[in-house]
C-alpha cells in the first residue's frame, strides 16, 4: 500500500514539474530543440534542476543499505555502450524532435490537451512492438 | 550563428523550479522505493498491469492539471497533426525500450547516477531531435 502511495505521489510531483516548466508544451520544447531558426535554452535550467536535485538524493540514498520501504537499491549503472543504446536513442530522437513530446510530458497533458493521447497511442503500441518482436527473437 | 529567444527571469525560473520538481520526484522515488523513475519502463509495467506504475502515470496528470489550475495558465495547443503524433509515438516507445530509457530515465535520472550510457544516449537523442526539428520545421503545426 505504502508503495502506491509513494508512486502516486512520485507522479503528481513529476506531472507539476513538467507543468512548471512547460515541458508539456511542444512548442517550448521544439523551441529548445530548433538551434537553427530561434533557440529557447531555458529547458537547460529544468534538465540542470531535475539532474541537481536528483543527484543530491540519490547521493544520501546511496548512503543506505535499504531503500526506506525495505527494497533493494538498484545495481550501480553498466558501462557498456553498445549499438543497441545508440540506435534506440536515435530511433528515440526522431520521435522526440518529430511532436516536441516524450512520455512523461505526454502522459502529464494529456488530460489537459486531449490530442496528445495520439501520441501515448503511438508510444503504447511501440512498447508492445518491440516486447512482441522481443519475445520472437528469443 | 545562433539566434537566442528573449527569456524573461521568470522563464529561466519557472523553468529551473519545474525541474527541481522533477528531481524531488525521481530522487524521492529512490529513497522510498529504491526505484529509477524513468517513465518509458515504467509504461512497460504498467501495460503488465503492475498497480504502482499504472498509479504513477495517472500522477503525472493530475500535478500537471494542479500546476495549471493554481497558475491560471493555459493548456498547449501547438500539437502536431495526429498521424505525426501517432508515428512519433510508435518512434519513441520502440526507441525508448531498445536504447533502455527514455528523456527521465537517461537525461534525468542516468546522469544523477553518473552513468555513461545514460550520458551517450542522451546526447545521441538531443543531437538527432535537433536534426530532425532542424530539417522538419519548428513548432509542429
Amino acid at each position: 500500500m505504502m508503495h502506491r502511495i509513494v508512486f502516486l505521489l512520485a507522479g503528481i510531483v513529476f506531472g507539476a514539474g513538467l507543468a512548471l516548466s512547460r515541458m508539456i508544451d511542444p512548442a517550448k520544447v521544439t523551441g529548445f530543440l530548433d538551434i537553427t531558426r530561434v533557440w529557447d535554452p531555458s529547458l537547460a535550467a529544468t534538465m540542470g534542476g531535475a539532474v541537481v536535485t536528483t543527484f543530491a538524493l540519490y547521493a544520501i540514498a546511496k548512503r543506505h543499505p535499504r531503500a526506506l520501504l525495505g527494497d533493494d537499491m538498484p545495481l550501480p549503472p553498466s558501462a557498456i555502450i553498445d549499438r543497441r543504446l545508440v540506435v534506440g536513442a536515435i530511433v528515440f530522437g526522431m520521435g522526440w524532435g518529430l511532436a516536441g513530446i516524450c512520455p512523461a510530458p505526454a502522459f502529464a497533458v494529456s488530460v489537459l490537451s486531449p490530442v496528445a493521447l495520439w501520441f501515448v497511442g503511438g508510444l503504447i503500441a511501440g512498447v508492445l512492438a518491440f516486447r512482441w518482436l522481443e519475445r520472437k527473437a528469443d | 550563428m545562433i539566434t537566442v529567444a528573449p527569456l524573461t527571469a521568470q522563464d529561466w525560473g519557472l523553468a529551473g523550479a519545474g525541474g527541481i520538481l522533477i528531481g524531488l520526484a525521481a530522487g524521492g522515488l529512490m529513497l522510498a522505493a529504491g526505484r529509477i523513475a524513468g517513465v518509458s519502463g515504467i509504461t512497460a509495467r504498467a501495460l503488465e498491469g503492475r498497480v504502482e506504475a499504472i498509479l504513477f502515470l495517472v500522477g503525472l496528470p493530475v500535478g500537471a492539471g494542479l500546476v495549471e489550475l493554481l497558475t491560471g495558465t493555459s493548456a498547449p495547443t501547438a500539437f502536431a497533426q495526429p498521424w505525426r503524433l501517432v508515428v512519433a509515438g510508435i518512434l519513441v516507445g520502440i526507441g525508448a525500450r531498445l536504447g533502455n530509457g527514455c528523456t527521465s530515465g537517461h537525461a534525468v535520472c542516468g546522469i544523477s547516477r553518473l552513468s555513461k550510457r545514460s550520458l551517450v544516449a542522451t546526447l545521441a537523442f538531443m543531437v538527432t531531435a535537433m536534426v530532425v526539428v532542424a530539417v522538419m520545421g519548428g513548432a509542429p503545426s
